[in-house]
């Protein structure tokens, strides 16, 4: 129990070269048959983080955690957990439990035998799994509903059923799949906080896989995002949204801006670039640390860009628009407007006050401008 | 309906854009026949409703209604062999005379109860027969890539295609003393005495479950094809081994299907005639052979009425068993 306590005392075992990953993935592939689901990946994951794989459709990630469960057999490469190779130990000999997308749940066994149906395999004294499985519906609150069927349930209890079902097993490993994808928006945003309870309650690593890039935000504590069978970018949520290492990434996880331009300065710390769809010089305050005059990709997040009807003082990262479109949505307004190139921006800002009579209208003329700070040039 | 609904109907089809309902309408009868039904409350949904009623009705109700009365007439040396239930008693009374005799006689004479009890025996190993080589089966083809899937199904189908008479005396070239087997095991020198299996209950074992196979093998392809595998993945991730994989959740959600199959395979086993008549031995004592003997034989059509009435009373049990399991199902959502 000593190192799951300093797992998480350790916030980011990952910036730590101390810390030993509890989960190695070492160039994983998968193919079927021409078709690669699964490109060389390999990840390090620690002791109760919340890892999430975060993609669209078809990238590999459902196909990477059912390689994790045993479920398929990958092509090269090789998964170690808790420093033991899983090469040929079958699903059930896995430490590992998985929540499935569909959650899966037994529909001839009452809600308590499908909980317990994981501790039944072990050969546990009856009267040991009946206090575990009524902890764990506790705990899930669904004790009441213990002698019920899964189909006289809700959805959102039956996926409190499936969750409770692979948890009680004390996984080293909990592999979720879409756990929350079956679930309306509001129920969703409520059992995000309960699922990140419960798990930091028992200490067990998850691995959730999801499409959302909302609900990998909210859980994990690192992303993997991925695309084409390839992990992409791996980071906290902060890094991923403020640091995206491509296009791909930065138009995958939020909404951004992004100009195409020339490197006409690089210094350790900063760039000025030259984009003929901004229409004005480009300052970005790091380094990139390529030739100048190669071709990058200023990414600059919609909440970052400033709208104004003055001219602002700055010469970089300034430039004359047009507003287009407004769209309101209560707590922010998004402004899409059109700069001389001819390129849409799309700009969002938070309604501080309830009206305003000043405020910034169709085809007014306007200037958008943003900090140094706030672009990131990409590379790729 | 009301005479203005009437009324406004006829105005809809006079009017309306379909010309074959114009020019029915112009037609006396047919408007007479369409008055008449409203009337009576009939309209288009009870009529395609009512269509397997009268079907059943015809002919299987008012057939079971003749074979009832038979059953409970006395057999005459007469054209029809049997007396009728309701007569004029010196032209004045009208007298039906009931004869349970029949039913009695089949309870008195041990030879109706051993019929009985060796079908329910034959119809019962053959079922298990069926269900012991149809399940692997019908998981087989289950479980078989989809492209091979409908080929599979149709080998199973295939024997429908030929008269099932002609497969039964095919067995008979298989099973008999100078056949196909005991001439193999022979040649091969593994028994030098030919293994009599002609004329045997086994005989008709084989042949029952050779003939019945496909019913137990379609249902239970069909619920074994709906399982959801992820529920078997399930299961191994919860440290389930493949066997008891399939002891606690596949056999478990499986049992409509094996149910549907026993059904389909026991209730037309008990009553078989043609099989055990052509493999069976003159000591295989089925149901349907007594009722034939009686109808052809001894030309005692009350007492072989009263049999087949009590063979219908005796598979009325299996068949409640069968809707009971099947609403089960359907209430339970599996």
């Amino acid at each position: 129990m000593a190192d799951v306590k300093r797992a998480i005392e350790n916030v980011e075992p990952w910036n730590d070269p101390q810390a030993q990953p509890y989960v190695r993935i070492e160039n994983v592939t998968k193919m079927f048959g021409e078709f690669t689901a699964v490109d060389s990946v390999s990840l390090e994951i620690y002791k109760a983080e919340v890892f999430c794989l975060l993609g669209g459709s078809g990238c590999g990630k459902s196909t990477l955690l059912r390689v994790l469960a045993g479920f398929e057999t990958p092509t090269s490469g090789r998964v170690l957990i808790d420093g033991v190779d899983m090469a040929g130990i079958a699903p059930y000999e896995r430490p590992t439990n998985m929540m499935f997308q569909s959650y899966a749940l037994f529909p001839h066994m009452t809600v308590e035998n499908n909980v317990a149906f994981g501790l039944r395999q072990e050969g546990i004294a009856a009267a040991e799994i009946s206090k575990r499985v009524g902890d764990m519906l506790d705990l899930v609150k669904l004790g009441p509903f213990a002698k019920r069927k899964p189909h006289q349930l809700s959805g959102g209890q039956r996926q409190r059923v499936a969750l409770a079902r692979s948890l009680i097993k004390q996984p080293k490993l909990m592999l979720l799949d879409e756990p929350l994808g079956a679930l309306d928006k509001k129920l969703r945003e409520e059992t995000q906080f309960e699922l990140i309870n419960i798990q930091e309650e028992l200490g067990v690593t998850f691995i959730v896989v999801t499409h959302d890039q909302e609900e990998a935000m909210t859980l994990s504590s690192r992303i993997g995002v991925m695309n084409a069978g390839e992990i992409v970018q791996t980071g906290t949520p902060n890094d991923i949204y403020e640091y995206p290492n491509s296009r791909f990434v930065a138009d995958f996880i939020g909404s951004v801006n992004v100009f195409e331009g020339r490197i006409v300065e690089d210094q350790p710390d900063h760039v000025r670039i030259e984009s003929q769809e901004a229409g004005c010089p480009l300052y970005i305050d790091h380094g990139v640390g390529v030739t100048s005059g190669s071709r990058v990709w200023v990414a600059v997040r919609p909440e970052k860009i400033e709208i104004t009807r003055d001219k602002p003082a700055q010469q970089d990262n300034c430039a004359a628009a047009v507003v287009d479109e407004i769209a309101y949505m209560g707590n922010q307004s998004i402004y899409h407007v059109l700069l001389e190139s001819g390129k849409k921006l799309r700009i969002t800002r938070p309604n501080q006050s309830r009206t305003s009579s000043d405020s910034i209208t169709w085809e007014d003329q306007v200037f958008v401008a943003w900090h140094p700070s706030s672009g990131v040039v990409l590379t790729a | 309906m009301s005479r203005e609904g009437f009324v406004a109907m006829g105005e809809r089809m006079m009017h309306g854009a379909d010309p074959l309902a114009r020019m029915l309408w112009r037609f006396p009868p047919y408007r007479w026949c369409v008055a008449v039904a409203r009337r009576l409350g009939l309209t288009g949904r009870t009529a395609v409703i009512a269509i397997p009623y009268l079907w059943l009705l015809l002919f299987f109700l008012v057939p079971f209604a003749f074979v009832l009365k038979i059953a409970l007439a006395e057999a005459l040396i007469a054209r029809p062999p049997y007396s009728s239930l309701i007569e004029w008693s010196e032209d004045t009374y009208l007298t039906i005379k009931l004869n349970i005799g029949n039913f009695l006689f089949l309870i008195e004479d041990d030879l109706y109860w051993k019929a009985y009890l060796n079908s329910g025996k034959i119809a019962l190993i053959s079922t298990l027969g069926c269900l012991l080589l149809g399940y692997p089966m019908a998981y087989a083809m289950a479980r078989a890539n989809p492209a091979w899937r409908n080929v599979l199904l149709m080998l199973v189908i295939l024997p429908f295609w030929t008269s099932f008479l002609l497969r039964v005396y095919a067995w008979i070239g298989i099973l008999k003393n100078n056949g196909l087997i005991n001439n193999v095991l022979m040649g091969l020198g593994i028994i030098d005495q030919p293994i009599v299996m002609m004329q045997t209950d086994f005989a008709v074992y084989v042949g029952i479950v050779y003939t019945y196979l496909p019913f137990m093998i379609l249902p239970l392809y069909a619920n074994l094809e709906r399982l959801d595998v992820t529920l078997l993945e399930a299961a191994a991730d919860l440290g389930c081994r493949p066997t008891k994989v399939f002891f606690t959740i596949t056999l478990p959600l499986s049992i409509p299907g094996i149910v549907a199959g026993c059904m389909l395979v026991f209730i037309p086993a008990v009553g078989e005639f043609v099989i055990p008549a052509l493999l069976g031995g003159p000591d295989t004592l089925m149901i349907g052979r007594v009722l034939w003997d009686e109808f052809f034989a001894n030309r005692d059509w009350p007492v072989a009425s009263a049999v087949a009435i009590a063979v219908l009373l005796l598979l009325v049990v299996p068949i409640m068993l069968f809707q009971h399991f099947q609403s089960a199902e359907a209430e339970a959502g599996v």
